[in-house]
């Protein structure tokens, strides 16, 4: 892609809060009509990331342009063109439903009667028209992050940002936000997600950037990262020696990693392997699945706990 | 670097636009919504006062400078309503909505600056001394105790004197690790004020030394000069001296509490 599509640029981007560095030294880009994903586990910086693009904290070193512009002196332009899904519930509860999308569309100077207009499109699109005169304290988790969507777009914004967007919500409600990313980016709209989980992941994003202690340590398309990391398919074996010595001896060129009770197996041949684990290990619980962006993101940033 | 739109990390002057009304008008609808509340203390509390103290204990107690003691206390009810009423919405008010609702971060994210959210809770709190004090003078007006015509400067005297409670009241919510913080100044700073700035008995009743220390020190002491001023005709105090008074820390605190709140959520 080619310079005019380039709608992020982050060179050398550092956040520092004391002595603890968030970012560390990334560099990236994301062009116009992508959707892409920053994984990493708690931590990771992605979080902090997202919050410099929309210019809600300054850079420590680095520079980060937004549609050309420097976050650090043209806040203004940039955050109108933006439109942000905070992973925190910030709706406003002393405002019902609707109100909460008109009094957050009057910070963008629309005008009353657009702003009506766009609040109640927003809400059908998001099948909240029926609570439109709900307090937000009576919303579920489900309702109130589809809200902070539909205010996230009350200003037709060109980039959407949106911090673990389906975190904590139920299946049906989680599928209703992918349904709506996905026909948002359809219309053109530039999407950065941050989340946790995988699948989202796979689901949504043209590309990933995948972050580990404030560095992009892996980035480019998931299925391509799972090739490459991973391979096509995964065996899985319940952990015992015999097992080990098996691999070690016979399967040199097999890649495994041993997480508790279960080994993962990661093989350019694994049904060969497949084979002969059910044979000699039939009691060891042995199963091949396709391999899938967890099992990168897991090669790639170990199991430790975070935090 | 942050030049253009917002002014720099360290301590400045700040950069405001029309967008500071945006930010007031968001306090002022919900204010709207729960005008009924609202109202009530702002109208109950002067009539307390007013007949416990006014007519009660002021039955006991001999006229201070030509004025009864239910019209020496009018204009302290009607002062001490603007100290309440904003230095409480913005202590307790801006600090649920920065702290517990997220209301500040939910700002920030669209073109309106962390400045301009401060300086519209400023002008809120401003706004809030001027309605429950004009809600007190209704009060004392019904008693029959104004005056002089005067008394219509009262609105202007509670927007100036709230805005520099209401940025005195910023500082300390700029610094208040959690919302019990403000027992603090609300016993150490605003219970003195109302007993010793010239309220309820005259200012030189006291030592010559909490004199001193009222008038340099105290800011009720001078609203409530200025305010028996415009609603009795006594001034006990120089009204411009007293009013410069008010403007000069109404500005210093209003420009250290935007670098404060600024320093507090630009991280």
């Amino acid at each position: 892609m080619n310079s005019s599509h380039l709608l992020i640029k982050a060179r050398n981007l550092t956040k520092k809060f004391g002595n603890l560095t968030a970012v560390d030294h990334v560099d990236f880009e994301v062009f116009k009509n992508e959707c892409v994903g920053f994984l990493g586990p708690n931590g990771a910086g992605k979080t902090t990331t997202v919050r410099m693009v929309y210019c809600f904290l300054p850079l420590t070193e680095g520079e980060l342009s937004v549609a050309n512009m420097n976050v650090s002196n043209q806040q203004r332009n940039i955050k109108k063109m933006i439109g942000v899904a905070p992973q925190e519930d910030n709706l406003d509860p002393d405002f019902t439903v609707l109100k909460n999308l008109l009094v957050y569309a009057r910070y963008f100077d629309i005008s009353k009667a657009e702003a009506s207009a766009r609040a109640k499109q927003l809400l059908s699109f998001f099948q909240l028209e029926e609570k439109q005169d709900v307090l937000i304290t009576h919303l579920s988790t489900g309702m109130k992050r589809r809200l902070i969507l539909a205010r996230a777009l009350i200003n037709e914004p060109q980039l959407l940002l949106l911090d673990e967007p389906t975190a904590g919500l139920d299946p049906q409600n989680r599928h209703i936000v992918w349904d709506k990313i996905r026909s948002l980016k359809k219309r053109g709209v530039t999407i950065i997600l941050t989340t946790h989980y995988m699948e989202e992941a796979t689901a949504l994003c043209d590309r990933t950037f995948i972050m580990d202690r404030g560095r992009i340590i892996e980035n480019g398309p998931p299925a391509e990262l799972i090739r490459k990391h991973v391979g096509e398919d995964v065996l899985e074996v319940n952990n015992n020696e015999k097992v080990i010595k098996l691999l070690t001896k016979e399967f040199s060129d097999a890649d495994f990693e041993v997480f508790g009770e279960r080994i993962h197996v990661f093989t350019k041949k694994p049904h060969g392997v497949f084979e002969l684990f059910l044979k000699k290990f039939p009691r060891n619980n042995v199963s091949i699945r396709n391999a899938n962006l967890e099992d990168v993101f897991l090669k790639l940033t170990g199991r430790r706990l975070r935090d | 670097m942050r030049t253009t739109d917002d002014s720099p990390v360290g301590f400045s002057f700040p950069k405001l636009t029309y967008r500071v009304w945006k930010v007031w008008r968001r306090n002022f609808d919900v204010f709207l919504k729960t005008i009924r509340v609202n109202f009530l203390p702002s109208l109950l509390e002067p009539i307390l006062y007013l007949v416990a103290l006014g007519l009660g204990l002021g039955g006991f107690i001999p006229p201070i400078d030509g004025m009864s003691y239910i019209q020496f206390i009018a204009p302290s009810l009607v002062s001490i309503s603007m100290m309440y009423g904003s230095f409480f919405e913005c202590t307790y008010g801006s600090f649920v909505r920065m702290y517990f609702q997220k209301t500040f971060d939910a700002i920030i994210a669209t073109p309106v600056s962390v400045e301009e959210v401060i300086a519209g809770e400023l002008l809120w709190g401003a706004t809030r001394a001027t309605i429950n004090s004009s809600t007190a003078l209704v009060v004392v007006a019904a008693f029959g105790l104004v005056s002089t015509p005067f008394f219509i400067f009262v609105p202007l005297l509670a927007f100036l004197g709230g805005l520099m409670f209401a940025s005195i009241a910023m500082c300390f919510t700029a610094i208040a690790p959690n919302i019990d913080f403000f027992n603090y100044p609300s016993f150490l700073f605003l219970t003195p004020m109302f007993l010793l700035s010239g309220t309820f008995f005259p200012l030189s009743a006291l030592p010559p030394a909490v004199q001193t220390f009222a008038l340099l020190f105290l800011p009720l002491t001078h609203l409530v000069s200025v305010a028996r001023g415009l609603i009795i005709g006594v001034f006990t105090t120089s009204l411009y001296l007293s009013v410069a008074w008010i403007a000069v820390v109404t500005f210093v605190f209003f420009i250290i509490s935007l670098n404060l709140m600024k320093k507090r959520l630009i991280k």
